[in-house]
């Protein structure tokens, strides 16, 4: 493997400048956040690195669920502040942060203890990039799914309504939204596995193969990886959709639009 | 806000309710339907609301609202039972249920909705102002099938109008809500 220098990063890094000049010379008004999120990514992702080399030498559970909640919390606060209209009150955190916890930990916990069968099953070289590609990905899920099931509830409440009047059960007069909802949700991670290897090189396989895995191991990761993601996609989604679905709706089966407010 | 107020209609009872606009008729409608929450007790033969299954009170208690809604691309999917009326007795065309939704006026749509409501056989209507978009011979054609449906099935109706002249057609009873309460306003036919 040829390890990197900060020289090296920093002529990366210089690549990043140089775009932001020229957006800003052509006016496009990025250049500010591209230069915050390249910052971003350098402290985040130095400080994770700090935290996991910390992790990998006092290996122990507590340590390992205490980064996976922090995780959690973290992608649980991104799925709320991705939605325009939320659900009012704790409701708008914990319906994606519980959807997450159900699919990504449930998934992760069984690749570790199931598939991959290392010893301790928490050792966090597997444990926490395994849950953060699961969050990651199962947060992006979430998000649009809720998005799209809240907005359209939104905007066809009187449908929804017609139905009721006409004596469906809560759950038949969504029932097409929530279809839509977890389609939509579904959907990147079905492109990403028709079009992996032909369209795109999957990051982590690009990784391990630059870090000197033999292909066709790095390969099998790659697939493992993605079939757990879209497991966890897909009942995170399932899960999210069901919540939000029944919370729109009181115990007489009305619809409940004043659970959702305007993103600030 | 509606205040307290009471009601009774009974089986094969029209009730006509008229009231200046933003008086809470349509509110009152929608809390019988039980479509929103509120404070009061609505029965049926004796029985609470809150004794029925939503689903079924709401079959049972049909509200028209004044604009219809429409989840398929033609009306003739949301007959699953077929139209309980021949569609041109409310002045539709016959073909009526093979037009695309989107392609319907106003009127149209709101007496296919008004069909779409009796094929469910409810035992009470809430009709709020069924009528509205139409010219004056489909309004009479609208008002000779609800009246029939509601002397055949012995249908309970409660009638937002603002028409005075429609009120005397087809009111048993007509009432005026003004200042959330409601005021008897003479007989009508």
């Amino acid at each position: 493997m040829i390890l990197l220098s900060h020289t090296d990063l920093s002529i990366a890094a210089a690549l990043v400048v140089m775009l932001a000049l020229l957006s800003l010379r052509l006016q496009a008004g990025i250049s500010g956040q591209l230069l915050v999120a390249a910052l971003r990514t350098a402290v985040q992702l130095t400080l994770i690195g700090l935290v996991l080399k910390a992790l990998f030498a006092n290996v122990h559970l507590g340590w390992v669920s205490l980064l996976a909640l922090f995780m959690l919390l973290v992608a649980g606060r991104e799925v709320m502040a991705r939605q325009e209209r939320r659900f009012t009150g704790w409701w708008g955190f914990s319906i994606g942060t519980v959807s997450m916890f159900l699919s990504s930990f449930t998934v992760t916990v069984f690749a570790l203890v199931v598939i991959l069968g290392d010893s301790p099953w928490y050792a966090p070289q597997y444990a926490i990039p395994l849950l953060g590609m699961l969050l990651g990905n199962t947060m992006s899920g979430i998000a649009i799914a809720l998005d799209r099931l809240t907005q359209s509830a939104w905007q066809q409440r009187g449908v929804i309504e017609a139905r009721l009047i006409l004596g469906a059960h809560s759950s038949e007069a969504i029932g097409e939204l929530r279809r839509q909802a977890i389609r939509s949700g579904l959907i990147p991670i079905i492109n990403a596995m028709a079009a992996a290897g032909v369209v795109s090189l999957p990051g982590m396989m690009t990784g391990q193969i630059l870090a000197g895995t033999p292909p066709v191991e790095a390969v099998k990761y790659q697939i493992l990886i993605m079939f757990l993601i879209a497991v966890g996609t897909g009942l995170g989604t399932l899960a999210a959709v069901m919540i939000g679905s029944r919370r729109l709706f009181d115990e007489r089966q009305r619809l409940c639009l004043d659970r959702l407010r305007e993103k600030p | 806000m509606l205040g307290p107020l009471s009601l009774g209609v009974d089986a094969g009872e029209c009730v006509c309710i008229s009231g200046p606009s933003g008086t809470g008729k349509s509110q009152l409608l929608r809390a019988i339907a039980d479509l929103d929450p509120h404070d009061g007790e609505v029965l049926l033969d004796g029985q609470p609301a809150g004794s029925i299954k939503p689903q079924r009170w709401r079959a049972r208690v049909g509200l028209l609202p004044p604009e219809s809604h429409w989840w398929l691309s033609t009306p003739g999917g949301h007959f699953p039972g077929g139209s309980p009326v021949a569609p041109g007795e409310l002045g539709l065309p016959d073909d009526i249920m093979d037009q695309p939704v989107e392609r319907l006026s106003s009127g149209e749509k709101q007496r296919l909705a008004l069909l779409r409501l009796l094929a469910n056989r409810p035992q009470v209507l809430l009709l709020d102002e069924p009528t509205a978009n139409l010219d004056p011979a489909n309004t009479a054609r609208a008002e000779t099938v609800i009246n029939r449906y509601r002397e055949s099935s012995a249908a309970a109706v409660i009638w937002i109008s603002h028409d005075p002249a429609q009120v005397a057609r087809v009111g048993c009873r007509a009432l005026r809500l003004a200042d959330g309460r409601l005021q008897a306003q003479g007989a009508g036919a």
